[in-house]
């Protein structure tokens, strides 16, 4: 709890740089255990490999891995250079997670608007949820071909039901008050929707981004591994039929490296489109 | 003068989420002249945010007339700003945007709508708050906001749902002196709902004390004190405590009935 003394201003800024030196004093300890964390894990895994405690020809060690990526960056993959794989699958996720995004943030408030559609609707898409959807990547495969649209599909159903859902009780849950007090200014049906409903379930809209970006990615991968020429996916699925579990490891570790990248992008994002929230200790964020 | 609001053997059920049905208002009269400031008071859950809903249009009676303006209410209509009692303001708009949001609704331009917002943000003593998001802002600096969002649209009927029950009584004071000088500039009627007898003395011209659910009109009581009024002092007035003596009597009866029932059914 911050404590407010009317008192000249010695205490006070002594008391301000008392907490900057405790905040300072909390990043280095924070990022000094990560450092510990991540080099017990990774060495421990390099020792027992290294004494035979584990077969590395199953699990790798994180040398390999580091050793198949830096081969990988130096001379290129099988499949071709390695920004080009990563480029590919970035692709079809981004496509995959705007596609099902906005898709999912029409339907949603659509269904969120109208009891009737969401009545009729409501049966259907709950029954299509309960599909385990990655399968669908199989369906796209043969129907639309290896090119780039198979992996943007799958991707975008991943997505479009985390979307989807939401919206959908985000437009639900608007407070009844903001409505009426809307209705009773003027709004139009539209400006209810424009002004009120969407802003309204914006948060929560935009929290979905976060876990369904991470499904674009794995919409994407499956998709690749249903067949493709080129992407990480392919070149984990082309790493796995070599038993070269090193680079199924170093394949991994890029797709958890662009998870991040992302995920920093969507918070800068969720930061900008709902500033008007107060900013609170929002909820744990890893 | 013909009155400007007009309820003739009201009539308000809902249905319960379980399937019963609760008649929140039973065969209600009331009328409202023009400029009027009328106070209704009644016990807790007895209909009187209700009988708000139904003059703004927000709900329509099951039974009897409800007329505004001399027509019978159908929808929303035109010319009413309602306070509620909960923070209405949107949240993700800024103090400027949401006193502005009435004029755009109604096709003002936004450079014209901003003018305005500004101007009434003045009004109600917010200026150099234009910015700033409602969570910034105290309880009571969003109740004005509401209310600069609400007279903006220059409304000739101004409901009020407890508009101040969760302000601190010095605030609370100082807003209802705020909302008097803001009525005796304009012409508007009000309709000012309370649980607060001393709040509703205070503010208006006439008491109308409802009675415990399924809410009916008891009685009416005009207050003959004095305007302009400031509602920190008015209360020491011998004719003030008159007054409150006598509709006290009248709404203590209701209040113990309500009392009874809430302490039967368990409810808070």
């Amino acid at each position: 709890m911050s404590v407010r003394t009317d008192q000249a201003q010695g205490p006070v800024s002594d008391l301000a740089e008392r907490r900057r030196r405790d905040a300072r004093r909390r990043r280095l300890t924070v990022n000094g255990l990560r450092v510990l964390v991540g080099v017990v894990i990774l060495g421990s895994w390099e020792l027992t490999t290294r004494l035979g405690w584990v077969d590395v020809f199953f699990w790798s060690q994180p040398s390999a891995i580091a050793a198949k990526l830096w081969l990988w960056i130096t001379q290129g993959t099988d499949l071709g250079p390695l920004w080009e794989q990563v480029l590919v699958t970035m692709e079809e996720t981004v496509g995959g997670f705007v596609v099902g995004s906005i898709l999912g943030v029409i339907l949603g408030v659509a269904l969120g608007r109208s009891r009737l559609l969401s009545d009729v609707l409501g049966v259907y898409i709950k029954g299509a949820n309960a599909i385990p959807r990655v399968v669908l990547g199989a369906l796209f495969a043969v129907a639309l071909g290896l090119d780039i649209r198979a992996k943007i599909a799958t991707a975008a159903v991943l997505v479009f039901f985390v979307v989807f859902f939401n919206a959908f009780q985000g437009v639900r849950e608007v407070d009844r008050n903001l409505i009426a007090n809307a209705r009773i200014l003027g709004a139009s049906d539209r400006q209810l929707t424009t002004e009120i409903l969407i802003p309204s379930a914006l948060s929560w809209i935009v929290a979905s981004l976060h876990t369904s970006f991470g499904l674009a990615l794995v919409g994407a991968v499956v998709g690749e591994l249903f067949g493709a020429t080129q992407g990480l996916g392919e070149l984990i699925y082309a790493a796995k039929n070599n038993f070269d579990t090193a680079g199924v490891f170093a394949g991994m570790a890029l797709l958890a490296a662009m998870a991040l990248v992302a995920e920093a992008l969507i918070t800068a994002l969720e930061n900008r489109l709902i500033k008007w929230r107060p900013p609170v200790a929002t909820e744990t964020r890893i | 003068m013909t009155p400007v609001i007009e309820l003739r053997g009201v009539t308000k059920r809902f249905l319960t989420p379980s399937g019963g049905i609760y008649t929140a208002l039973r065969d209600l009269d009331m009328s409202v002249e023009p400029g009027e400031f009328c106070a209704v008071v009644g016990p807790t859950g007895c209909g009187k945010s209700t009988t708000l809903a139904l003059i703004s249009g927000l709900e329509a009676a099951s039974e009897g007339e409800v007329e505004v303006f001399g027509k019978p209410v159908s929808g929303i209509a035109e010319g009413i700003g309602y306070v509620f009692q909960a923070d209405a303001v949107f949240p993700w708009k800024t103090v400027l945007e949401n006193v502005a949001a009435g004029p755009r609704y109604k096709g003002t331009s936004n450079r014209d709508a901003r003018e305005r917002a500004r101007d009434w943000i003045s009004r109600v003593g917010l200026s150099g708050f234009e910015d700033r998001y409602p969570y910034q802002l105290s309880g009571g600096m969003r109740k004005r906001v509401a209310l600069a969002q609400s007279l903006i649209n220059g409304p000739r009927i101004l409901l009020m749902d407890e508009p101040f029950s969760a302000l601190d009584v010095q605030t609370r004071s100082l807003m209802e002196n705020e909302l008097l000088a803001l009525w005796a500039a304009s012409s508007a009627s009000v309709v000012f709902v309370t649980h607060d007898l001393e709040e509703a003395i205070s503010l208006s011209d006439r008491v109308f004390v409802i009675t415990a659910g399924p809410g009916t009109v008891k009685s009416t009581y005009k207050v003959d004190l004095p305007r302009p009024r400031n509602v920190a002092e008015i209360r020491f007035q011998p004719r003030f405590a008159e007054i409150y003596e006598e509709i006290w009597k009248d709404l203590k009866d209701e209040v113990l009935v309500s009392y009874e029932r809430q302490k039967r059914t368990g409810a808070a």
